[in-house]
């Protein structure tokens, strides 16, 4: 965003209807209702939609909350037994190392993946340009339901056109399940993720590196340094703040996917191998009927999440003012 | 810059497979969704998109609930965009345009709320809607989408406020106008770039929402239309890719066309902060 905020701090606000005269500057002023009202609107529709539902996520997780409530009984109290219940569950530590591995390897992927396009965008000629651009917004539009359904297409065990090309260049794929087995359930879920993720951290980090004039790149190449000296003395220097701040986010972003895996899931038939937090806490909570041990664990989730907020704020706060 | 003919030839040579590599998907949704089932079971894949048959479009617009569940879609998207355009307007007009305290405290809610991942609160936003009584009612999932769009909405257009000098607003109350209403009759109408880009970026994440809507609305005359879809995919069991491609092309086009608009904004909204400039 373009606004430098600190200036406002000098300039007052214009006068209030009833008052009267337009000096620039004023000693007292009534406190102002309208700013709190204005924002009202926008505190309940949070409150309401974000707040209260969290809030109840904390207290479910504290309750015995299931088949019977739904039957109308009142929830019962039993203070951290889910939470230890799911920490001494030895699926919940292979499910939490299982998403914590799949959103490492997913962020890497991105973020080198990224970082090879926007280096590669900033080498291209015009046309080129575009066309590559066009087709990173193409993926980066879909939407992860759509973008997966197609996905499972091309990757269909009997029509679908990766086992078709596999099969042509010489190995055995013909009626290959891809989803059937954890493992290229994974490459299949991990690949799509990473598609969809290439283009946002491709397209930032190459705005950033427009920002490098290019008098000190053509600089850095008379003295002779080579591409990757100028990468790494001079561009990345440049994108390492905004470097950062995307890998935080594709963090966030990664450690909670679900669609993909759920839609995955349900084409492939297993889940007990392939959940991970998001899809557990709903196969849990919903398909399950033990709400307040799905809440428990979606707690978890929430609880890394926000640990990684604090480090990204921390990261932006930095670099402007609010 | 300078550089030899080997490192152009790679280049080029490296976006040529990187274009073909991320634009395939879409382009095979498209090809798909204009053939018929049974030339995709025949064996080999056809590349080029010959034959063309609008067969597959027609089972879908036949398929039960399909046109409950673009109802359903409308409607949910038009009225997240409406309510969140209104109410971000407001808190973006006061986060702009006056200190007061707890000004920053709001900011950084804002960017907090943010980051809550959805896909944990879903499971006692199924309990919360059904105590208000909003289980499978478009309401109830607005409210669900309004809280998860409005952080975004909020932040870029108090950049579109910042844009618009107060003056302007100062001269329309030396003639008589209130404040509020200066800000109806002068910013709002200058901000209009802005409600245009938030409102595309809303009505993207509504279209597209599956998560919320997948337990909110677990009945089949309330899907929208990314559940209708999914449910579809799962009956055909792989029998009729045809009619699961015309369905995602028929969902993704619209997304595909006004996120081509917009996207330098949700790239920068994304990063709200980040990103000087």
């Amino acid at each position: 965003m373009t606004t430098v905020l600190s200036e406002e701090r000098t300039v007052p606000g214009p006068p209030s209807a009833s008052g009267g005269t337009p000096s620039p500057r004023r000693s007292w002023r009534p406190p102002h209702l309208l700013p709190y009202a204005l924002t009202v609107p926008a505190l309940v529709a949070i409150g309401a939609g974000l707040g209260y539902p969290l809030y109840r996520l904390g207290i479910m997780s504290t309750q015995d909350y299931g088949l019977r409530q739904q039957f109308g009984a009142p929830p019962e109290y039993i203070g951290f037994d889910n939470f230890t219940d799911i920490l001494g569950d030895t699926y919940f530590w292979e499910v939490l190392r299982r998403s914590l591995v799949f959103c490492l390897l997913a962020v890497a992927l991105t973020m080198v993946g990224g970082c090879g396009v926007a280096v590669l965008l900033g080498r291209l000629g015009r046309v080129m340009r575009t066309a590559l651009s066009v087709s990173l917004l193409l993926a980066w539009a879909t939407p992860a339901l759509t973008a997966t359904v197609v996905w499972q297409w091309i990757f269909d065990t009997r029509f679908g056109v990766v086992n078709w090309a596999l099969t042509k260049l010489g190995f055995d794929y013909e009626g290959h399940s891809w989803l059937a087995e954890p493992l290229s359930f994974f490459t299949v879920a991990l690949l799509i993720v990473v598609w969809m993720g290439i283009p946002f951290v491709a397209f930032t980090l190459y705005a950033a590196m427009t920002q490098i004039s290019g008098e000190v790149m053509e600089a850095a190449a008379i003295d002779g340094a080579g591409s990757w000296a100028r990468f790494r003395d001079v561009i990345w220097p440049a994108i390492k703040p905004i470097f950062v701040v995307l890998v935080a986010l594709s963090t966030m972003w990664d450690l909670r996917v679900f669609t993909q895996i759920f839609v995955l899931q349900e084409a492939g038939g297993i889940s007990t191998e392939t959940n991970l937090l998001g899809t557990w806490a709903y196969r849990e909570a919903v398909t399950g009927n033990h709400f307040g041990k799905g809440a428990a664990i979606a707690l978890v989730m929430v609880s890394i999440t926000l640990l990684l907020t604090v480090f990204h704020l921390r990261q932006m706060f930095r670099q402007e003012e609010i | 810059m300078r550089s030899s003919l080997g490192s152009r030839v790679f280049a080029n040579g490296l976006a040529l497979l990187l274009i073909a590599l991320s634009a395939f998907p879409v382009y095979w949704m498209l090809t798909t969704s204009f053939r018929l089932n049974a030339d995709i079971r025949s064996p080999g894949p056809e590349f080029l998109p010959l034959g063309g048959t609008l067969e597959n479009y027609r089972s879908v617009f036949d398929s039960d609930n399909f046109g409950t569940s673009f109802a359903n879609s409308l409607k949910v998207t038009g009225l997240t965009v409406v309510l969140a355009l209104f109410t971000a307007f407001l808190a973006a007009v006061a986060v702009s345009r006056f200190r007061f305290r707890g000004r920053v405290t709001f900011l950084v809610m804002i960017l907090v709320v943010q980051m809550v991942p959805a896909e944990a609160l879903m499971i006692s936003m199924v309990k919360v809607l059904e105590g208000w009584d909003l289980r499978n009612s478009i309401i109830g999932l607005t409210i669900a989408y309004l809280a998860f769009v409005m952080p975004f909405t909020i932040w870029t257009l108090r950049g579109f406020v910042n844009g618009v000098p107060r003056e302007l607003e100062e001269a329309a109350m030396v003639d008589g106008s209130s404040r509020l209403r200066a800000f109806f009759t002068v910013t709002l109408p200058l901000v209009a770039p802005g409600l245009v880009a938030t409102g595309i970026f809303a009505f993207i994440q509504a279209w597209n929402e599956y998560t919320f809507a997948l337990v909110i609305m677990n009945r089949p005359e309330k899907e929208t239309l990314p559940l209708w879809l999914q449910s579809f995919n799962f009956g055909a069991r792989g029998t009729d890719w045809g009619g699961v491609m015309a369905g995602s092309t028929l969902i993704t086009i619209p997304v595909i066309v006004f996120f081509l608009l917009v996207h330098r904004r949700i790239a920068a909204g994304l990063t709200a902060g980040a990103v000087k400039g």
